[in-house]
């Protein structure tokens, strides 16, 4: 009976083999296996920060898949998106689920995303030879801000209207051609039928096809250098005998089971907030945002959606308005030239001096206040505190030059500690 | 094989195939670009709009709707067109050099007439509604308010005229669009003339 079992198993076993091999053949299935996982090492003292990589990608997926379902009942055309929206919420089977799923997911991904950065920030992933990880990563950035902005339109309600009124007419503020770029992208004289349709159309092809391309691609940049760790220390410095790194570890199978673990915390954490809190207070779905669009009636206060806030904020810090539009773009494309902003050779915050320290905390700061400020009203202390505030993160970027080049580091180990 | 090549050729011909490919490229994109101005449809939707003003009170105000964006039509008291003149040092563009409106409203009144006043209902930041605040020195906007308009999301203010004040986020005053008085109490938004339409 025994020698039965294990006489099928074995031949089990050698189909299975010769199919591999048929694949391998044609595909390269097994050499793509090991490359990215089996025999991918990173660092054995990755901390939590490093698991907000794999939480971003789980989060893209999760989109993508509840996004598809939602275009099975949403209608893009001005007059039945709103009562689309609210006949999944109300009609659709576990309609209202998905909904949530995919706009907790919108607030999800760029928590996830700004604490993957500010890892980044915290351990020098963006320095030599991770600068190209870092600009595709950017891009990814700017995609997701991109397709944040045309989803946040679809559901048609008074808030997505004039979001969309507002940010469109920041290309407005562009000498000579403004108002004709402003015109071209609404496709019409002001947000209509017209502009929620090819919206749509970016929201659900254009963007997202980018997206997936760009992912692909920081994952091969990244697989390529390799992936840093919180000592800034180039694993591949030390090798065995073998070749492989002494201080890393196969992605597969201990990274994966490490990344399990962060999953099913965030799991429980984003559920939590999907089936009691959704709306979380007016921060993921707007209030305003429960009145159909009216293009006659401003809701009382326009306020972007969270995750935009800090920059919104430092739009309207600047007393004009092509002004207020150049500081906003320079504090979404400053980050991207941080490779080269940053003098310093330690990567580390471990071993790096006070002054980055000290940077880095204001810049933290500043990004937090001003994603408040940006919801309060435009009056006041709330504006003079948004100009402090804006000229902290701005110079973060613009000083980085000067007060990285002779920062008073720490001796580097050559081995990463545990 | 490449002993012989002429390699000053092969260049040539693979730039002059690159620039003609270019070429076809970029005329390609024209038609995908070109489909995202305003179609047929939105430009006949943008058409003016005539609007009955017999019954519109002094120190009243309605708002018409043309191509998407509130028009606001004030018919002002001589107490409103009072205060016109005396606040022009506190203004950003009291002449209206820099704003956008027909040749007739670049005036103290920025208006056909001097009662009726027609202003886009649309902030020159970023596009919000300004608020009618006809009032004098209500509580929320200070007592140095004398009348105007007071834009909610980001604090703009205008005077009864729709003229900017200084030292807020709007660069102008409020666009006037093009409009004329079919008779004494109609008027025609989107249109500078009864004639053509």
């Amino acid at each position: 009976m025994a020698a039965r079992e294990s006489d099928l198993l074995g031949r089990f076993n050698r189909n299975m083999s010769s199919l591999i091999d048929w694949i391998d053949t044609r595909f390269p299935m097994t050499k793509l296996i090991k490359e990215h996982a089996t025999e991918y090492y990173a660092s054995k003292n990755f901390n939590f920060w490093y698991g907000f990589g794999v939480l971003a990608t789980v989060v893209l997926i999760l989109q993508i898949v509840t996004g598809i379902f939602l275009t099975m009942n949403y209608k893009p055309s001005a007059a039945e998106a709103f009562a689309s929206v609210e006949y999944i919420m109300r009609d659709v089977e576990w309609g209202w689920l998905i909904r949530y799923l995919h706009s907790t997911g919108a607030s999800a991904f760029f928590v996830v995303v700004y604490l993957h950065m500010f890892r980044a920030l915290l351990y020098g992933s963006y320095k030599k030879p991770r600068e190209l990880v870092w600009l595709i990563g950017m891009a990814i950035y700017l995609c997701m801000m991109a397709e944040g902005f045309f989803g946040y339109l679809l559901p048609w309600g008074n808030m997505s209207y004039w979001g969309a009124q507002v940010i469109v007419s920041l290309f407005g503020a562009l000498p000579v051609i403004g108002e004709g770029l402003a015109e071209w992208i609404r496709g019409d004289f002001y947000i209509s039928d017209i502009t929620l349709n090819r919206f749509f159309a970016f929201h659900v092809i254009a963007v997202p096809i980018m997206l997936l391309l760009l992912v692909t691609v920081h994952i091969m940049a990244l697989h390529e250098v390799g992936s840093n760790n919180p000592d800034g220390i180039e694993i591949k410095g030390h090798k065995d005998a073998n070749g492989k790194p002494i201080d890393g570890v196969a992605f597969h199978p201990y990274h994966t089971s490490k990344d399990l673990v962060i999953i099913v915390v965030f799991a429980i954490l984003f559920s939590a907030v999907v089936f009691f809190a959704p709306e979380m207070g007016g921060y993921f779905l707007e209030h305003a945002n429960f009145d159909p669009a009216n293009s006659l009636q401003t809701p009382e206060h326009i306020a972007p959606v969270w995750y935009f806030t800090p920059f919104y904020a430092i739009l309207r810090a600047f007393p004009s308005k092509l002004g207020g539009v150049v500081l906003m773009g320079l504090a979404v494309v400053l980050p991207i030239f941080l490779p080269w902003l940053d003098r310093c050779r330690v990567k580390s915050i471990r071993y790096r001096g006070w002054t980055y320290k000290l940077a880095l905390t204001a810049f933290a700061t500043s990004f937090l206040v001003l994603g408040y400020l940006g919801l309060q009203p435009a009056t006041g202390g709330y504006v003079t505190a948004a100009r402090v505030f804006t000229i902290l993160y701005l110079a973060f970027f613009i000083l980085m030059p000067f007060y990285t080049r002779n920062e008073r580091t720490k001796p580097v180990p050559t081995r990463v500690r545990t | 094989m490449t002993e012989d090549a002429d390699l000053q050729r092969r260049h040539f011909l693979t730039a002059a195939t690159s620039i003609a490919g270019g070429v076809g490229v970029a005329a390609a994109a024209v038609p995908f670009v070109a489909s995202f101005r305003p179609s047929a449809r939105a430009r006949a939707l943008g058409a003016p709009v005539e609007q009955d003003i017999g019954q519109l009170e002094p120190g009243a105000m309605i708002k018409v709707e043309w191509r998407g964006r509130a028009v606001m039509i004030v018919n002002r008291t001589d107490a409103m067109l009072e205060t016109l003149g005396n606040i022009t040092p506190q203004l950003r563009d009291p002449d209206s050099a820099e704003s956008v409106q027909p040749e007739y409203a670049a005036n103290e009144f920025r208006s056909r007439r001097p009662e009726i006043l027609v202003v886009e209902g649309v902030c020159t930041h970023l596009g919000c509604a300004p608020l009618p605040r006809f009032e004098v020195a209500p509580a929320d906007l200070g007592p140095d308010w004398i009348g105007g308009f007071y834009c909610p999301c980001h604090g703009s203010r205008f005077d009864l005229s729709g003229r900017v004040f200084s030292g807020v986020p709007a660069p102008t005053n409020l666009t006037v669009p093009p409009y004329t008085f079919v008779n004494d109490r109609t008027l025609l938004i989107g249109s500078d003339t009864t004639g053509a339409a």
